[in-house]
């Protein structure tokens, strides 16, 4: 095995005993960059040098003794949606395209204080409003299992680094899907934690009432470390939650004995496939096996899940990019003759097709005379969504369901069939609306590529998600699966 | 309830977006889908339902107010397109 190809706390364990340098690990993950990102382009920006300086570092304290935190000396990739002071940071978007941020983001600063290595900046949907990552303004990223497929998205480039072993792990933001589905796509695990659990300060913000940071990672022990690392309170989100961050490796038990799983059916349905179906009830059996019961469970309202998201996230997103005017930051039109001209030139030329559609029915939305018909409503509906959750909770301890209808599609195949796109979404929707966590994992593959399952929890019940998945692949093979780069 | 090419245009000009003519054919087209779509919702009745704006409940946050660390002014012009003197330059917004 080569070094970039270990989990974290594989190589945390070689790193503590000093079998390897923070430095070769380093070397071997950039290397590895360079020999398959021409081929899967999972990386906006590569940024070697602050890694090697960083690395450098790092083995310095380990040579000068005391403790070594669990990332100390690991590589990872963090989403361009996310601020890296004096690294640029593009939203893969022609409109920030040049933006240097003079901050960093909370979760950055939390890594690396932790010791961890940024190794660079992922590719995304631009401002992460997609679910293919053939959005980006700059590229497209191409999945690692079949280079001819999407690698997912928005959070594309980040699953696909951690699949091509680009990264050992990485950070993704998720709005209404945007870890859970490329995680499902590429093989790997993704999490999206509980609405609250993780500071977004320095997130460029898209739907702020859905929008969260987590983990994605090559197995489930590797996404309790990076999400204990990136949660609590944070004084510059006042929508972080002041509730303790407990030791979720501490969580990572193999035994799922009398654990309650709902099965709502209408995830199943909604255009599901029959072998992602299929997948996933043979995950569930398998967990029956291990002493867990399974039940199905009816939850009408997500059938409406998928308008109402479209109607929160994108009205959030118009009055969210506003701010992109051609004043303070990113692009400014160099044809405009006045402060208006400006403005309208500046955002026709810095926005792509989707960004533009999504503002427009935002905008639409939000407008007067149509904001009770929309997005009250809209609000209405979201209560619903939760009082299901919650219901369902009060008799089950996790829901299970596919992460996404399908694998990976073709590059291409849906760009001209805006719905059909956003149906991929339609199992991780309803979880950004309740702001409940909710965690991606391979249970299986069809045609050579993963299918993802996901796991739901109650909020804050990330510890019990965690278990239910830490049981599952201690007891299968799937996370052992590379692609054949 | 169909919404017209004017419509879209009076939208775009609230969104500050300037759209070209093929934007705002191919706009028409597809925000009436999207809209058609949104007509599901109206199924339900919610005369009773509280809305939810966050899954949390949000609570006003006070600090103290004292000084913290802020950026200088020249970092905080550093992107502008345009600046002088740490300030940002636009183009006249006042009539002289």
């Amino acid at each position: 095995m080569e070094l970039f190809q270990l989990t974290a706390h594989e190589l945390h364990k070689k790193l503590k005993s000093r079998e390897i340098s923070a430095l070769e690990l380093t070397q071997s993950v950039l290397g590895r960059i360079s020999s398959v990102d021409g081929q899967v382009r999972s990386f906006v920006t590569v940024t070697n040098e602050i890694a090697l300086e960083t690395a450098r570092a790092v083995d310095k304290q380990i040579a000068g003794g005391g403790d070594v935190s669990p990332l100390a000396g690991i590589p990872i990739a963090i989403k361009d949606n996310m601020c890296t002071n004096g690294v640029r940071t593009t939203c893969s978007s022609k409109m920030l395209e040049n933006f240097i941020p003079p901050y960093s983001a909370t979760v950055v600063e939390k890594l690396a204080e932790a010791g961890a290595i940024m190794v660079g900046k992922t590719n995304l949907d631009e401002f992460a409003m997609g679910s293919s990552t053939e959005n980006s303004a700059l590229f497209v990223t191409h999945n690692p299992w079949n280079l001819d497929k999407v690698p997912g998205g928005s959070s594309g480039g980040s699953a696909a680094a951690v699949a091509a072993d680009e990264a050992v792990l990485a950070l993704g933001s998720d709005t209404g899907g945007s870890i859970r589905q490329p995680a499902a796509f590429c093989g790997v695990v993704g999490m999206k934690p509980t609405y609250g659990r993780v500071s977004r300060y320095g997130l460029v913000a898209f739907a702020s009432s859905l929008d969260q940071i987590g983990p994605i990672t090559k197995d489930v022990t590797d996404t309790a470390i990076l999400l204990g690392a990136i949660s609590g309170k944070d004084s510059m989100d006042s929508t972080s939650v002041d509730i303790p961050v407990p030791d979720y490796t501490a969580a990572l038990k193999n035994d799922v004995r009398g654990m309650k799983i709902g099965i709502p059916k209408e995830f199943f349905a909604q255009g599901v496939r029959p072998e992602i179906s299929e997948a996933v009830m043979k995950a569930v059996e398998a967990l029956k096996a291990l002493g867990a019961d399974y039940k199905e469970v009816s939850m009408p309202i997500m059938e409406y899940t998928l308008p109402t998201y479209y109607i929160l996230a994108p009205s959030e997103a118009s009055s969210n990019l506003a701010r992109y005017d051609g004043v303070r930051y990113g692009h400014r039109s160099k044809h405009s003759s006045d402060v208006m001209s400006m403005f309208m030139k500046t955002r026709d030329e810095g926005f792509g097709a989707e960004v533009k559609q999504r503002i427009m029915i935002g905008t639409y939305a939000l407008s007067a005379g149509y904001y009770d018909a929309y997005y009250l409503k809209a609000q209405k509906v979201r209560t619903l969504v939760r009082q299901a959750y919650d219901e369902a909770f009060e008799e089950f301890d996790v829901l299970i369901s596919p992460t996404a209808p399908s694998v990976a599609f073709g590059i291409g195949e849906k760009a001209n069939d805006p719905l059909e796109m956003k149906l991929a979404d339609v199992c991780t929707i309803p979880v950004n609306m309740a702001g409940i966590p909710a965690m991606s994992m391979t249970c299986g593959f069809y045609d050579g590529l993963p299918i993802g399952m996901q796991i739901m929890g109650k909020p804050f019940g990330e510890e019990t998600m965690l278990q239910v998945a830490y049981t599952y692949e201690q007891n299968t093979d799937h996370h052992t699966m590379k692609p054949g780069l | 309830m169909k919404l017209s090419k004017q419509d879209i245009e009076h939208v775009a000009l609230l969104a500050r977006l300037e759209l070209s003519e093929d934007e705002k054919d191919s706009l028409t087209g597809r925000l009436n889908q999207i809209m058609e779509h949104f007509g599901k919702l109206q199924e339900l009745d919610t005369s009773q339902v509280a809305p939810t704006s966050h899954s949390i409940p949000l609570q006003n946050v006070f600090r103290h107010d004292t000084a913290g660390r802020s950026m200088t002014p020249s970092d905080v012009v550093a992107n502008a397109p345009e600046s002088r003197d740490d300030q940002f330059v636009v183009p006249q917004v006042v009539e002289t």
